[in-house]
């Protein structure tokens, strides 16, 4: 009974011990990362061809998932509202659901399953091929030449696409509520304007910087250092998803918690 | 991934488009206009209560919006509350024996101030004061009053129809 508990401890000491090692590894990876900005700062196409990989690349699912999200929201906020007969208020309530919550956190989730994947995915698949090696032996520092400009574009992409998602939300609830459900056209868009702050603005804009960091350094990292197998590479891209998920959620509730 | 132009206009594309949408939040969803105008002039009222008065609520005339509540101060000679208001600069031609009194937007909306006009010749300049002044109306006091009139009431009720059938 009391070697198997005691084997039971250890494992989790093991691993409790393996996780903070990898927040250590993080750290340092981050660290390394800011030491080869200059070189990618020197070569801005590297980066622009990310934010193309990463953002462009990315509209398509960001634009129908928004509308989709806005058109629900405006079904779903004009029977909440019309049983408090209060739907005029939708404008303003679907305006402030999309900006503070639904349009950073569904676009990081989104970008974490659409772009975060194959930044893993492709960094994972050079390590395992040893190009990240064959570069360093030509004395090209593959943490400027390929991290930091994947991690760059990510986090310029996540911002602008939250922006995206935001905006056309807006509009398909606009679409079902004023167009379908029948709400007032001008109190849709007065009474947004009347309670949403340029604050509530703001909150949706650093919320998404910091969901745009936290998705690309875990896609870049986990790529980075996947296990040189075929396996490996499925592994580090599934926890790629699992681990931006989680985070961003968990930081969404501190973020709020603080602004609040 | 070659970067060919094509890509190249097409990132250009995606960056103007995040800011474009980014200008339609910060413009079309906020009423942004409304208090970042610093111009206009300043004006006082004393309240005896101005319960529920917010900083940047809107200053009334005539139902329209003519300024912006600055701040509100507790005087500690008067033992009353002060409230400054900045006035937007076209609505300079307020006679200065207008009032001023805190009014609810709806039943329990938020409050307001809201400025009767005066007959006098003269405006209101800078740093004036508006000398007539009533106060917010706080619905709990008139419950209290009116629950207090109806106990009364139905007191005397009672005791007259003690003998009436009962259902």
């Amino acid at each position: 009974m009391a070697a198997p508990e005691a084997g039971t401890i250890g494992q989790a000491g093991r691993r409790l011990g393996a996780a903070v090692r990898k927040l250590g590894a993080v750290a340092f990876f981050l660290m390394a990362m800011l030491r080869a900005l200059p070189y990618a700062m020197r070569r801005p196409a590297l980066v622009w061809r990310q934010v193309h990989n990463a953002g462009v690349l990315s509209l398509v699912i960001i634009m129908t998932s928004g509308f989709f999200v806005g058109m629900v929201i405006g079904l779903q906020g004009y029977d909440a509202f019309s049983r408090l007969r209060q739907e005029d208020l939708l404008g303003a309530g679907a305006a402030l659901t999309l900006l503070k919550e639904l349009g950073p956190v569904v676009t990081a989730l989104l970008f974490a399953g659409r772009a975060g994947t194959a930044l893993t995915a492709e960094i994972g698949l050079m390590r395992a091929t040893d190009q990240l090696s064959a570069m360093e032996v030509m004395a090209v520092d593959p943490m400027g030449r390929i991290a930091v400009p994947r991690f760059l574009g990510g986090v310029i992409s996540v911002p602008l696409l939250t922006a995206v998602f935001s905006s056309i939300g807006i509009l398909g609830a606009y679409f079902v509520g004023v167009q379908l459900m029948g709400v007032d056209n001008g109190a849709f868009w007065s009474q947004m304007q009347e309670y949403v702050e340029s604050e509530d603005v703001w909150e949706g804009v650093l919320k998404s910087a910091v969901f745009g960091v936290a998705a690309s350094l875990v896609a870049v990292f986990e790529g980075y250092t996947s296990e040189r197998t075929a396996e490996g590479v499925g592994l580090a891209t599934t926890r790629t998803v699992v681990i931006t998920s989680v985070l961003v959620l968990i930081l969404d509730y501190m973020i709020t918690a603080f602004l609040l | 991934m070659e970067s060919t132009p094509a890509r190249e206009l097409g990132a250009g594309m995606f960056v103007l488009l995040g800011f474009a949408a980014l200008f339609f939040l910060a413009t079309q969803t906020t009423n942004i206009e409304s208090y970042i105008n610093e111009d206009g002039y300043l004006v006082t009222a004393t309240f005896e209560d101005v319960a529920g008065l917010k900083e940047r609520a809107p200053v009334t005339m005539a139902g329209v919006t003519i300024g912006r509540v600055e701040k509100i101060e507790f005087d500690p000679d008067g033992l009353n509350a002060v409230v400054t208001m900045r006035i937007g600069p076209k609505f300079n031609r307020i006679p200065d024996d207008s009032d001023a009194s805190i009014l609810t937007a709806g039943l329990l909306g938020s409050k307001y101030v809201g400025i009767g006009p005066g007959g006098s010749e003269t405006y209101l300049a800078a740093n004036s004061r508006i000398e007539l002044t009533q106060s917010a109306i706080v619905l709990e006091n008139i419950i209290g009053k009116l629950l207090f009139r109806f106990g009364t009431e139905s007191d005397h009720a009672t005791s007259s129809t003690d003998a009436g059938p009962s259902e």
